[in-house]
């Protein structure tokens, strides 16, 4: 405890006093002790204050004490100075600033650029002000940052056109999704994937010959193929990034199994490409491949527009089969629909994705002529592939159905419609929302529409999402009668059985003699 | 959030994705002064919206005096009328949580009907517990208060009385700060408080230290915490309630949190995470 000179001589003045003195000038020398932030000390503080509040004579000066206080503290300048330099590390919001001025920049570059041109990025500052009247959107400043991102991309990457695809948010971090179409100059790079699956299959048929071990007689379901790039799920490719101005990554093209795999789970999102997805089915990939798969179903699922923008490719000749179209392409002759009549009933809109099989993919694609290629136990799989049924083709509602076809889940209409104003409806657009993905959003104002997905990834599941079970296990080995468990035979039987022997051998023994005398 | 900051607030929650159109927002700010002089509210905070399927439902709520007790929650369909919402017992609760089911239509007076058998000696009645889906709003706004509600540490203070006030001298939490879970707090009534050890109660302050943290809640992981806006505004979204989400500006007094959603507890965030 620090004592002043001034204390030690007032505490020997009072020395007569006794006890209550002496703690009375500890507590004082408790008060006059300095802080060790900064060069105050209590008593001098409060005599500050009081002296204020003496001056000024506030109302209700008791209420208003601690921010008198505070006015007291601020207002007496106190140099801090200490001998360690403070080491400033840039924190997080600096450099992302610093990345996101590049945004801007590269617009002064590009001056000399002629404007009339078109360009492949969208004008998302349009669509959100659209958007904005359907009650779904970004804020401002935050589509003004995409639309310059989307730029960056275009320019970057040479796409012919992009689109804004929607965000999908996670734990820690959210995706910026844009939606490009596939150029034939683009090349995917060949994964390892499947690769590595036949070197597995390989290395588990070695054999010991000298006990035969039982072979596991499961035979892997047979791998349905990818779709080509362009086609189907894989129509379109995406590009993601977590905030406008980090750099955009192209995420892999979309196989069927993944997609199979993604309507068993519902796993959240973290915002980091290359985090596993742990779930039951295990999913086949990382956090890229499952984000590409959710982006495939939600397109698959919500992507709409007005009923006559689009129209199918016909194709002459080929009428045999149902041919599902793959691709449509926008009408020229469109002349829009007014609003109200959009918002009034569904069958004004259609589906211009194709819609996903249970297969995993948009075309069906019998895989049972496969098998025989990718087995290695080659008989024993063709002998089961001849007596299993052919798998029964599958179809989907062609493309360009209208949503008052769609299914009710739930108990659930799969879309709400409605128009964006009560009070103006001269000036209102339709809006539809998705009910099995909360969402997705549409809206149709005459010869616009756009759609937009912001949510969490996650489809509706009513009640709750319950995982699937496990397939129950295997037989370890075929039953028949050397392993079945059988009764012991009772006494009776064992007698019955020994007569039975008895009279089998004195015939055979009779037998055996009327042939020795024919000999 | 709070009805005064609500045109700057929308933007910083907007990275949800839930907005407000113009024509609600400007409805807002005219129908919420009329609600505030007419209940004579001390504060008047634009709580959320829920969406229906045929309409949605805009909730404000009211504070009095205490801010926790003090609580009245009102909704409306078109921002401009707004009725008051029944407050909540447990006996409502209990009968919303065994009869509703599903989405939230969009019409209160739609009634959820629930047959429940009951035995009355030997006779077996079947007995309808019906119950409209205005109540179904109170129980879900009381739910989502309770458990999903965010203030910053600091941002209140209770009095010795046990009066619960905002702090006017709150200056905002730092950028530090503001990225630990442990400076959030939910703004009911304390159920973990009593729980803590002496040794931890005794760093708190306790005019401020009085709510439920953050980081105690269970599932750990139904928060997410990022920073958005440019890494400006300290957001966090729960995913127990899909669709809640609160903002802070750090350094700033400016903090709120808003509901636009289905209404619907998320039961599948033990498999999300």
């Amino acid at each position: 405890m620090q004592r002043s000179g001034r204390d030690c001589g007032e505490m020997q003045r009072l020395d007569a006093d006794g006890t209550g003195a002496r703690q009375a000038a500890s507590f004082k020398a408790f008060l006059q002790k300095s802080s060790s932030r900064s060069d105050r000390n209590l008593y001098d503080h409060l005599v500050l204050l009081l002296a204020k509040i003496m001056d000024e004579r506030p109302d209700d000066a008791v209420d208003v004490l601690e921010d008198m206080s505070l006015e007291l503290k601020r207002a007496s300048f106190k140099d801090t100075q200490r001998s360690l330099r403070d080491h400033v590390t840039p924190s997080v919001g600096e450099r992302l600033a610093e990345q996101q001025l590049l945004l801007f920049k590269h617009a002064q570059d590009f001056n000399h650029e002629d404007p009339t041109v078109e360009t492949g990025f969208p004008n998302v500052n349009e669509s959100a002000f659209y958007l904005e009247q359907a009650g779904v959107g970004l804020g401002r400043e935050e589509m003004q940052r995409i639309l310059l991102a989307l730029k960056l991309l275009v320019e970057s990457h040479g796409l012919p056109q992009c689109r804004l695809w929607g965000k999908i948010l996670g734990t820690e971090s959210s995706y910026i999704i844009a939606e490009a179409e596939y150029t034939e100059g683009d090349e995917e790079q060949s994964t390892d994937e499947d690769l590595q699956e036949e070197e597995e299959e390989e290395s588990g048929t070695q054999e010991n010959e000298t006990d035969p071990v039982p072979r596991s007689t499961y035979l892997h379901p047979p791998m349905v193929p990818k779709e080509a790039l362009g086609t189907g799920a894989n129509r379109f490719f995406y590009f993601v990034c977590n905030e406008p101005g980090l750099p955009w990554v192209k995420l892999p093209s979309v196989s069927p199994a993944q997609i199979t795999a993604a309507r068993h789970i519902c796993k959240g999102f973290t915002g980091r490409l290359d985090s596993p997805v742990l779930s039951y089915p295990p999913f086949p990939g990382k956090e890229a491949n499952y984000l590409r798969a959710q982006i495939a179903r939600i397109s698959a699922g919500t992507q709409v527009s007005p009923s006559g923008f689009y129209q199918t490719v016909e194709e002459e000749g080929e009428e045999e089969e149902e041919m599902a179209h793959d691709q449509c392409l926008v009408n020229p002759e469109f002349e829009g629909v007014s609003s109200l009549e959009m918002a009034q009933s569904l069958s004004s809109w259609v589906h211009h994705i194709q819609h996903i099989l249970k297969q995993g993919r948009c075309t069906w694609v019998n895989t049972a002529m496969k098998v025989e290629e990718d087995s290695i136990e080659e008989e024993e799989a063709a002998e089961k592939d001849e007596q299993a049924d052919e798998p029964e083709p599958e179809y989907g509602p062609p493309l360009l159905t209208n949503l008052s076809q769609d299914a009710e889940m739930f108990h659930t209409p799969p879309w709400s419609l409605r128009l964006s104003s009560t009070i103006t409806p001269q000036h209102a657009v339709a809006v539809l929302r998705s009910n099995l993905w909360p969402g997705a959003f549409a809206y149709s104002n005459g010869k616009r529409f756009e759609n937009i997905y912001v949510g969490w990834g996650l489809k509706y599941t009513g009640q709750g999402y319950s995982p699937c079970v496990p397939p129950p296990p295997q037989k370890e080995y075929p039953s028949g009668p050397e392993v079945t468990e059988m009764l012991d035979p009772s006494v009776e039987e064992e007698e019955e059985m020994r007569m039975a022997l008895e009279e089998q051998q004195e015939v055979q023994q009779e037998l055996e003699e009327d042939e020795e005398d024919e000999n | 959030m709070d009805f005064n900051s609500l045109p700057y607030s929308l933007e910083f929650v907007a990275g949800s994705g839930c907005i407000l159109t113009l024509e609600e927002r400007t409805a807002l700010q005219t129908s919420l002064v009329i609600v505030k002089k007419n209940y004579k509210f001390q504060r008047i905070l634009f709580w959320g919206k829920i969406l229906g399927l045929q309409h949605d439902y805009f909730v404000a709520q009211g504070r009095g005096e205490d801010e926790m007790t003090d609580r009245k929650s009102l909704y409306s369909l078109n921002c401009v009328d707004w009725l008051l919402l029944p407050s909540v017992t447990d006996a409502m609760v209990e009968e919303v949580s065994k009869a509703a089911q599903g989405r939230f239509k969009g019409n209160p007076s739609f009634v959820y009907e629930h047959k429940v058998s009951q035995q009355e000696g030997k006779e077996q009645e079947k007995v309808a517990r019906n119950v409209t889906e205005e109540k179904r709003l109170a129980v879900t706004v009381h739910h989502i208060d309770e458990e999903a509600s965010v203030v910053p540490r600091g941002a209140f203070i209770q009095s010795l009385r046990g009066l619960v006030q905002t702090n006017r001298s709150f200056g905002g939490l730092s950028e530090s700060e503001a990225r630990r879970l442990e400076n959030f707090m939910h703004f009911r009534k304390p159920k973990t408080l009593q729980k803590k050890p002496i040794p931890v109660k005794a760093e708190w302050a306790p005019a401020i230290d009085f709510l439920d943290v953050l980081s105690e809640d269970i599932p750990k992981g139904s928060w997410s915490l990022q920073f958005e806006c440019a890494r400006r505004v300290c957001v966090l979204r729960s995913l127990l309630w899909l669709g809640l989400t609160f903002y802070h500006v750090p350094m700033t007094p400016q903090h709120g949190y808003i509901y636009m959603g289905l209404g619907m507890k998320n039961l599948d965030l033990p498999f999300m995470l």
